[in-house]
């Protein structure tokens, strides 16, 4: 092997706000990291093709395939996983609304959908169902049938845009 | 399925990535979104690459307005493509091609010049780029050159491109006064890639026509470009089937995609004139 490439490649970043330091072999990605080493089991490798959403972390406040970005290009990023969300209650009202309109069955797709969802809701206002729907079309969900999503979604980004200061 | 590298160097500059390439024994393959090269990788499609991430060379992400024409660098991002204010104003194809490329979470990541190296025949930015008659910059040892749009793609996921070289940038001219541009697709599902989609560009000059998913590279239409510039837009569609001899595989028919070949012609065309009202 040449000098300058590693196999091996040694990574610094945050994940659901705490500090981590990690050595993560060159074709790793990072939900692998993330499950694997770390424990963090939430986010879901499942296609590892970008097809399914499965996978969807925020990483530097945008949310991203965790499969098809390697651990070690996640060096220096801050990466956020539904175990971190939900530890920081800040998706508290989405997780509620997916219980309360029936929004998940087996739930393999849901912390992909909570973290794609955010990533919507973050944009502030109330999106259409269209948008919804389109903003959440890369995300597979083998039991609900969508509806109740769309539901869950859509009554939490009024209930936000109610009472936020927009 | 997971991936397996040869090895990974993050570079630090062109230069610095250049070098890298070089010293890779053919095994250097750039790294920039990831969104189709790590998909690849996991599927082993692609195995013991080295990888030359370039995706934190600072200097290569951004649009500037260099007058008559707009700067894109090859890591600029879709999403930030599709929400750039120069590139909605001067060059609105390419924002608009931004919303069918995937789902929101691939466009996070994925950069226009990783589409444009990639040359997926079925992919939009290649499209408009021949379409709206833009020149690629390339970067190798033996220092920088231009590529047209024209000469760029060559074969299916095959550039103009050599192994050694890195694509910077992308310039591309700004819509004159009166100019329409629009893209057409069909795909089976929302961020799926497109089963036959096309750019149309009408300026001064006359019209363009760039077809895709129809052929090993995006098609540059010229009978059906001058049949348009004539008026005739039956024989403009009698041009383009003339043109077409696009594949069958477990996507489409050659007949379908011949088929939304002609749809998405008339479809763009009617499109065209009520832009220019
Ligand atoms: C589920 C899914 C759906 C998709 N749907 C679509 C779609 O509908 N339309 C569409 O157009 N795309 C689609 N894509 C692909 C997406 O647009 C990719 O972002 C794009 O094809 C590659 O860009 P990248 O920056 O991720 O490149 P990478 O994956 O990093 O690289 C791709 C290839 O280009 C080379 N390369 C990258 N940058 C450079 C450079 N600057 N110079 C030289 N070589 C370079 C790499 O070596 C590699 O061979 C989809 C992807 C997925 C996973
Ligand atoms: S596991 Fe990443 S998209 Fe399916
Ligand atoms: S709840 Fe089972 S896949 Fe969505």
């Amino acid at each position: 092997m040449t000098a300058a490439f590693s196999d091996k490649v040694d990574i610094e970043l945050t994940v659901n706000g705490e500090p981590v330091e990690g050595r993560v072999p060159a074709g790793q990605h990072l939900v692998d990291f993330l499950r694997q080493t770390l424990g963090l089991t939430g986010a879901h490798a499942s296609c590892e093709h970008g097809v399914c959403g499965a996978c969807t972390l925020r990483v530097d406040g945008q949310a991203v395939r965790g499969c098809l970005m390697l651990a070690a290009q996640a060096d220096g990023a801050e990466v956020w996983t539904v175990e971190g969300l939900t530890e920081q209650g800040s998706s508290r009202d989405l997780q509620q609304a997916f219980v309360a309109r029936n929004a998940l069955q087996c739930g393999f797709c849901t912390p992909g959908m909570i973290v794609a969802a955010e990533d919507l809701l973050a944009r502030g206002g109330v999106p259409s169902r269209a948008e919804i729907r389109e903003h959440l079309s890369g995300n597979y969900c083998r039991c609900t049938g969508y509806e109740a999503i769309v539901d869950a979604v859509e009554d939490v980004a009024q209930a936000r845009a109610g009472k936020g200061t927009a | 399925m997971k991936a397996s590298a040869g090895g990974y160097a993050r570079a630090r500059d062109v230069r610095h990535a250049l070098d890298l390439l070089a010293a890779s024994d053919g095994m250097g393959r750039i790294l920039a979104g990831g969104q189709s090269l790590v998909a690849a990788m996991n599927m082993r499609l692609s195995e013991g690459d080295m990888l030359v991430d370039i995706s934190r060379i600072a200097g290569l992400s951004g649009v500037t307005d260099e007058g008559d024409v707009l700067r894109i660098g090859a890591l600029t991002r879709h999403a930030e493509v599709g929400a750039d204010p120069l590139i909605r104003a001067h060059i609105p194809l390419l924002a608009a091609a931004v919303d069918y490329i995937a789902h929101a979470a691939i466009r996070n990541r994925g950069t226009i010049g990783g589409a444009l190296a990639h040359a997926d025949p079925a992919a939009e930015f290649p499209a408009c780029v021949l379409a709206l008659g833009a020149t690629l910059h390339a970067e190798g040892p033996d220092g920088t050159r231009e590529i047209a749009a024209e000469d760029f793609f060559q074969d299916v996921f095959t550039t103009a491109l050599a192994e050694d070289e890195i694509l910077t940038g992308i310039t591309i001219p700004k819509v004159e006064q009166g100019e329409a541009q629009v893209l057409e697709e069909v795909a089976r599902r929302s961020g799926d890639y497109a089963l036959t989609g096309m750019c149309l560009v009408k300026r001064g000059a006359g019209h363009r026509l760039t077809v895709f998913s129809v052929g090993p590279t995006p098609l540059l239409a010229q009978g059906a470009m001058t049949a348009l510039d004539a008026g005739d837009i039956d024989g403009a569609v009698a041009a383009l089937a003339e043109a077409l001899d696009p594949p069958s595989d477990t996507q489409a028919s050659a007949a379908y995609r011949k088929h939304l070949a002609e749809v998405l012609l008339r479809r763009a065309v009617a499109r065209i004139g009520e832009q220019q009202v």
